[in-house]
């Protein structure tokens, strides 16, 4: 029994990257194993848990519910690639603020959920907040602070464009 | 002029590299290594009839498929039992694989390792075992009727029997004093079975030096130091041959104190054998269905009290499902008996329990340990005696108080460290003062009446519960200042998101007067520090902070005694001030501590202008004393260990005003509110984080976690998508105070934190719902599919 190997070409955080991987390949394992941006963390395999969320051409998708072959020619961004000129986003930057992660673990989904979030949606409601995190699963910190963080990292965001 | 750190709230030093991918958790390291796969038992209850790997020998990839039958010596023995209990007298552990007898659906029956996980499962997929069907024993009622048996050689499926009984006062039997009392109610109580389910799996990667003879594991596990020992022993190999690392670890909360678990013994053996690194990732469904789950518990209640609702006897029999193997004792079950008393003081009390095996996944401790079924049933007994006197339900809690003036208080049982239970400090007539402020209990009649003219349904509801905490035999810590400045802090025990790189630092730096950013801390590293019990039972900040604060002061005291040599000062007389040690009121009188580090340690080579300074030739030492003195030792280290006499006793209050829907029995929390009590606070802000976990695990047990399993033995909904765990939309937010009664048992004043916040929810919303419907709440979690037929059976 031999897989074939699929030749792909991401660009990932602005960088390009190659690999040649079997059709079964899953987008969280070729980051992780194949291009070693382990960052991105897998936490249920079936795409309920949102550890491995990652910005597909800036849209955030379950990684571990895509085939890197899928992804072929696109661009990827990691929570690897979310700080510019090793200068933390206001994202992370609130996340940490808050005191809106413990263990970690599920932290790197959440950081390119709401980056993707506060893009298109800067100054978000209460409501509107919780439901942009209500995709992913946090056992460490009831969530309380990670909302926190998401209003946090709008108002540094508002700061800084102003 | 030193910021005194211990009690701020200081930003977490670990965010840096876990905000920026920089994480390393298991998974994420041994990029080149074999991975391991399991096939697993897919019966609830079977005899292994034979296993055939033909079909799998042409995976590509495959290196190595192992059985029972290819582990050599201890390996083929069964897993340690890790607490023995004299009560345990039917203890049963696992083989890391089969032998012959499968228990429990998961259980592990052949170790593949291939170059990586796809081909590896692609090998087990293709390995045939075939199974002789047995009779599973599911569910607390069955397993009792002893029809079937787990195992052959346990009859009635008991594992084990204790009762423990407390007098009341005259030397009344509970039995007596409720036969006694006024007033009496019976009823029975049914606690769901739920999971820890951190986001991280378990997971080992094991490095073999043959060349050197000696082993590196890294395990995602909550005591590094523990498994070091278990591999050591299991494969035969001298302890300093090998060290153990608990690297990042993404979530504990109890299911990664087990040890060792079956992977973390194979994973090793085979990377000795192969000479390769291996390794092994859980997936999702091998969580649900091999590690560990908690909580399940049937449990009847007598209850004797008088007119003020004062219990003045409780009689509690307690059906604690364990599980197919009893690796961690019977440590629940007793925790459970003991800290159902909570912050009362019960006239006469009995409680008796049975351990009792099921076809099931075993059941080891879940933060909380046992706490929520105890604190679930006192909290109910509480709210039944306020409604069959028709008082306020706090008033009949304050009835039964022990009161601040009381102290230490000995409830007469033995705890779960085997040491008394004498609770050390507390102040619970305040805490409920101080809750019923934060929450309105006293208007919330009104509110209540306001809601039912809009047609919604509101209740409240309130639950107590006192925590012990910090249970021995002991941490150490190690603190070294090196001759840059720089102070090195390890402990043995491991870190799963507590944030103690942060605490533990906040404690150094205070101690030894020097600025956080000096300080670094190494935690679960046993190259680091070799001795240590673990992190579990709300202990790390109470042990090893503890620990490492005497290590601090030795090195402190050390250093000052240098200092005042070079000073020509009295040591009495100097203070550490942002890392310069300096007579006190006279700033310029002073040596940097990075200074005093080099003197301690007198050397023949300068490497360096620092170590020039302390060369042979350098000092001023005196010709008739040796360089390094009688009793003394080289270097600016200290290393101590905080073993206490018994736990320290944290507390807390909870209230909660729920909002049930009319028409669909959902229940929705509209209000939550925490007064907590974990003696002096080392970092308010994450103290609080924790609390906010706890609750959000508490409301998960309360309203959606359970596990379900059919008659055959099969965990129906072993995933997240099936497996309910709250999601933010589902916690509420939570409101906290901090009342601060500090511990008389240690220097720091200090009591643990981290499962105090999911120990009473299952009680609170209980009692709330039940306020908001008129109906009796009996079993948790309740979902609205159970509160619509509890509406139907009214």
């Amino acid at each position: 029994m031999n897989e074939t190997g699929h030749h792909v070409r991401l660009t990932v955080n602005g960088v390009v990257r190659e690999a040649t991987v079997p059709g079964r390949r899953l987008l969280s394992d070729c980051l992780r194993h194949d291009l070693g941006l382990t960052g991105t963390h897998v936490g249920c395999e079936h795409g309920v848990c949102g550890a491995c969320t990652v910005l597909l051409d800036g849209e955030p998708v379950r990684s571990c519910l895509t085939f890197a072959v899928t992804v072929d020619g696109h661009e990827i961004t990691t929570v690897e690639g979310l700080a510019r000129d090793g200068e933390l986003s206001p994202v992370q930057r609130a996340f940490t603020e808050c005191h809106a992660l413990q263990c970690g673990f599920c932290t790197p989904g959440f950081l390119c959920t709401v980056t993707a979030f506060l893009r298109d949606n800067p100054a978000p409601t209460e409501e509107e907040a919780l439901k942009a995190v209500a995709g992913n699963l946090c056992r460490c910190t009831g969530y309380q602070n990670i909302l926190k963080a998401v209003h946090r990292a709008a108002e540094i965001q508002a700061e800084e464009d102003r | 002029m030193t910021t005194r750190l211990f009690g701020e709230p200081v930003r977490r030093r670990e965010d840096a590299r876990l905000i920026t991918g920089q994480g390393r958790y298991l998974d994420d390291l041994g990029g080149g290594a074999l991975a391991a796969a399991f096939v697993r038992s897919p019966h609830a209850h079977a005899r292994i009839l034979d296993i055939d790997v033909s079909a799998a020998l042409d995976v590509e990839g495959l290196v190595a498929i192992y059985t029972w039958e290819d582990l050599p010596g201890a390996l083929a023995e069964p897993l340690p039992l890790l607490i023995p209990h004299p009560a345990l007298t039917h203890g049963r552990t696992a083989y890391p694989l089969a032998r012959e007898i499968v228990r429990h659906v998961g259980e592990p029956v052949v170790m593949v390792v291939a170059r990586d996980r796809y081909l590896a499962e692609d090998a087990c997929a293709l390995i045939r075992v075939d199974y002789e069907i047995l009779k599973p024993v599911v569910g607390i009622e069955e397993a009792v009727r002893g029809v079937h048996l787990v195992h052959e050689d346990v009859p009635g499926n008991i594992g084990a029997h204790l009762v423990q009984e407390v007098p009341g006062p005259g030397g009344l039997t509970a039995r007596e004093a409720i036969d006694a009392a006024p007033h009496t109610l019976e009823f029975r109580l049914d606690v769901e079975r739920s999971a820890c389910t951190p986001l991280e799996g378990k997971g080992v990667y094991a490095r073999w030096d043959a060349d050197d003879g000696s082993l590196r594991v890294y395990s995602s596990t909550q005591t590094s130091t523990s498994v070091r020992m278990a591999i050591a022993a299991k494969l035969g190999l001298p302890l300093p041959k090998v060290e153990v690392i608990a690297p990042d670890v993404g979530g504990g909360f109890g299911v990664k104190i087990v040890h060792p678990w079956p992977e973390e013994v194979l994973v090793p053996w085979a990377a000795r054998l192969l000479n390769r690194e291996v390794k092994w990732t859980e997936d999702r469904r091998e969580h649900f269905v091999s590690s560990s789950h908690e909580r399940g518990q049937v449990q009847h209640v007598r209850a004797g009290f008088d007119d003020e609702g004062r219990v003045l006897g409780l009689e509690v029999e307690i059906l604690h499902d364990h599980g197919a193997y009893t690796p961690y004792g019977i440590i629940v079950p007793i925790i459970t008996s003991t800290q159902l008393l909570g912050p009362y003081k019960v006239g006469a009390y009995r409680v008796e329990f049975s351990s009792i095996y099921t076809n099931t996944v075993q059941v080891t401790p879940y933060r909380g340990a046992g706490r929520p079924q105890g604190v679930f049933c006192m909290e109910r007994t509480m709210d039944r005696i306020a409604a069959h006197l028709g008082r306020d339900r706090t008033a009949v809690r304050a009835a039964n108080f022990i009161q601040p003036h009381e102290f230490p208080y000995d409830q007469g049982m033995t705890f779960q460290d085997g040491r008394p239970l004498i609770y050390d400090s507390g102040d619970y007539p305040e805490a409920l003062r101080m809750l019923k402020e934060l929450i309105g209990w006293d208007s919330f009649p009104e509110t209540k009446a306001r809601a039912a003219a809009e047609g919604r349904r509101i209740g409240i509801g309130v639950g107590c519960y006192v925590e012990g905490t910090g249970v021995g035999p002991y941490e150490g810590g190690h603190v070294q200042v090196t001759s840059d400045g720089r102070v090195h802090v390890s402990t043995g025990l491991t870190s799963q998101g507590q944030g103690h790189e942060t605490v533990f630092a906040q404690i150094a730096a205070t101690e030894l007067g020097v600025p956080i950013e000096k300080v670094s801390v190494v935690t679960g590293d046993t190259r680091r520090f070799g001795y240590a019990v673990g992190t579990f039972a709300s202990r790390a900040a109470v042990m090893s902070g503890n620990a490492i604060a005497l290590a601090c002061r030795k090195v402190r005291e050390k250093a000052l005694r240098i200092a005042a040599e070079a000073l020509e000062a009295d040591p009495r007389d100097l203070e550490i001030t942002d890392g310069m040690v300096h007579v006190a009121g006279v700033p310029s009188a002073s040596i940097p501590l990075a200074t005093v580090a080099v003197l301690s340690n007198p050397l023949r080579y300068a490497f360096d202008e620092e170590a020039k300074r302390a060369t042979q030739f350098a000092g001023p030492a005196s010709d008739d004393r040796p360089p390094v003195a009688e009793g003394e030792e080289p270097g600016l280290e200290g290393r101590d260990y905080y073993s206490p006499v018994r736990s320290t006793f944290a507390a807390g209050m909870h209230a909660a005003i729920v909002e049930t829907d009319l028409d669909t029995a959902e229940i929705r929390i509209l209000r939550y509110a925490v007064v907590h009590d974990c003696g002096k606070l080392i970092n308010p802000m994450i103290v609080e984080g924790q609390i906010h976990g706890g609750v959000a695990q508490g409301v998960g047990g309360a309203l959606y976690e359970k596990m379900v399993y059919d008659e055959h033995g099969q965990l129906l909904n072993a995933s997240f998508m099936d497996f309910l765990m709250p999601y933010a939309t589902e916690v509420p937010r939570i409101e906290t105070a901090h009342l601060e009664t500090p511990s008389p048992l240690n220097p720091l004043g200090i009591k643990g934190a981290g499962e105090a916040g999911v120990i009473p929810v299952s009680a609170v919303i209980a009692s709330a719902v039940e306020d908001a419907e008129g109906i009796t709440i009996a079993r948790m979690p309740v979902s609205p599919s159970d509160l619509h037929h509890l509406r139907l059976e009214r």
